[in-house]
């Protein structure tokens, strides 16, 4: 059994909320830079390089990168030999959220209730999934979910026929609906398969691998490549202003599912994209 | 600088009519004097004040609303990161605000069509100011003070004094739409 201290966990997701809010990661900088010798529209081009100055001022003056700096989202992997010590690892994770909310001077955007409304004052509740794995190493990979792209996202049962056709045109309908409020240019994860929970889950995960980072399976990285063609042809552009860059990348993540299903969800990510790993 | 780059045009607030007839969809343009935060809370007590005839917090002749919920001030700044928010969701609730004197709104993404129709009824305009760009934005804060709504965290109402706050003119008094046009524009579809 691997012993790792609760104490330990709050400290390192504190750092972790603050870094991510603060300092983009390279995928996505190396991302706006291959859009700036992308972008055929002046306007398009001059929102880029104001994306990227954004970031430069925010690392440098330890400002986050968006004000909305989200409701706190967390995908652990625990490794069975793992024993937390001085508590759960629940609470572990929300006394991070709650310390570098506090210390990193982030934006409490959570309420406590759907419909009472009343600000929970430091971010908490984060969003927690977990996943029991071999080993002895505890992983935290966290993301900054703003709401502004999250509100645009959609899911839809498709009927199995429908196939590959109906998934790309429901993809770019919903880019060409919401995405000028998402913040693009986007990131577009995508979950196909699974059931209704599932696949919503899927289009998330797509969205914590590396920016541009095709899919293993081959097929599945060309529809990824056939549906960015598709939404780069609509010409929303850089912060919606026209253009050729409306989304960074499209990233696919399946699982298999029923014989009467094909559930399709649609996450849209704005440019800031903001996520972390760390492994105790 | 490309050709299809429009310089910049510097306007101060409050706005009058005069101005706001000068400005069209595409326009550049720098902001200089004080204009206020509200977001979905805040509009939603303007409105009520308004219909209970109560005294509202501040005189909305000629103001801009910036849509925005800033992150808190760390030590030695005036104010922490401040782009906009989406602007739909105070779409019930601006042309109240515009027929009450109410003259600009910043925010970003496009308005419907009961916004669309008060701008152009009653001489207002709507601004984009880029989406994520917080940090960069909030440099043209040069004053932040809470005025009303308090208890509503960083969705209170704020005067701002602002110096060259970029942003561009999405919708004008002549009805065009700078989301529409534009995407047209680079469309291949």
């Amino acid at each position: 059994m691997k012993e790792i201290h609760f104490n330990d966990i709050a400290d390192k997701v504190a750092q972790m909320c603050i870094d991510a809010a603060c300092n983009l990661d390279d995928d996505i900088l190396s991302a706006l830079d291959r859009a700036i010798e992308f972008e055929k529209s002046p306007l398009g081009l001059e929102v880029l390089k104001q994306l990227k100055e954004n970031a430069e001022i925010a690392r440098n003056e330890a400002l986050p990168v968006c004000q909305d700096t989200g409701i706190a989202l967390f995908f652990v992997e625990y490794g069975e030999d793992v024993e937390i010590k001085g508590g759960l690892l629940n609470d572990a994770i929300n006394e991070g959220v709650r310390q570098g909310y506090k210390k990193g001077y982030l934006r409490k955007s959570i309420v406590n209730d759907p419909i009472a409304r009343r600000n929970t004052q430091d971010n908490t509740p984060a969003i927690i999934h977990t996943e029991l794995v071999e080993g002895d190493k505890l992983k935290i990979n966290f993301k900054i979910v703003g709401a502004g792209c999250e509100n645009m996202s959609k899911i839809k049962m498709l009927k199995p026929t429908e196939g590959i056709e109906e998934i790309k045109s429901f993809v770019i309908d919903a880019v060409k609906e919401g995405g000028i409020n998402a913040c693009p240019p986007l990131i577009v994860g995508i979950g196909l398969g699974g059931n209704f929970e599932m696949c919503a889950l899927l289009a998330k995960k797509a969205l914590l691998r590396p920016i541009g980072q095709p899919s293993k399976r081959m097929e599945i990285a060309s529809l990824e490549e056939d549906i960015l063609k598709g939404i780069n042809k609509l010409g929303i552009g850089p912060a919606g202003f026209g253009g050729s860059v409306t989304a960074l990348a499209v990233h696919i993540e399946t699982y298999p599912c029923h014989i009467a299903s094909l559930p399709v969800a649609v996450n849209l990510n704005c440019h800031a994209s903001r996520k972390k790993a760390l492994i105790l | 600088m490309p050709k299809s780059i429009k310089k910049e045009i510097r306007i101060m607030t409050p706005l009058t009519d005069e101005v706001i007839k000068s400005l069209k969809t595409g326009d550049k343009v720098l902001i200089s004097g004080v204009i206020y935060t509200a977001r979905d809370v805040a509009h939603k007590r303007l409105v009520s004040a308004i219909k209970d005839k109560e005294k509202l917090p501040f005189n909305l002749k000629g103001q801009i609303i910036y849509y925005t919920g800033p992150t808190p001030e760390p030590p030695g700044k005036v104010i922490g990161s401040a782009g906009p928010t989406t602007s739909f969701r105070m779409d019930a609730f601006s042309p109240i605000l515009i027929k009450k004197g109410l003259k600009g709104m910043i925010g970003k993404g496009p308005r419907g069509k009961e916004v669309i129709d008060a701008i152009k009824k009653y001489k207002a305009v709507y601004f984009a100011a880029v989406g994520g760009a917080a940090a960069l934005l909030s440099k043209s804060i040069k004053k932040s003070e809470i005025i009303a709504y308090e208890d509503l965290g960083t969705e209170a109402i704020r005067r701002l004094e602002v110096e060259d706050f970029p942003v561009i003119v999405v919708n004008d008094i002549y009805g065009n739409d700078l989301y529409i046009e534009d995407t047209k524009r680079y469309s291949k579809e």
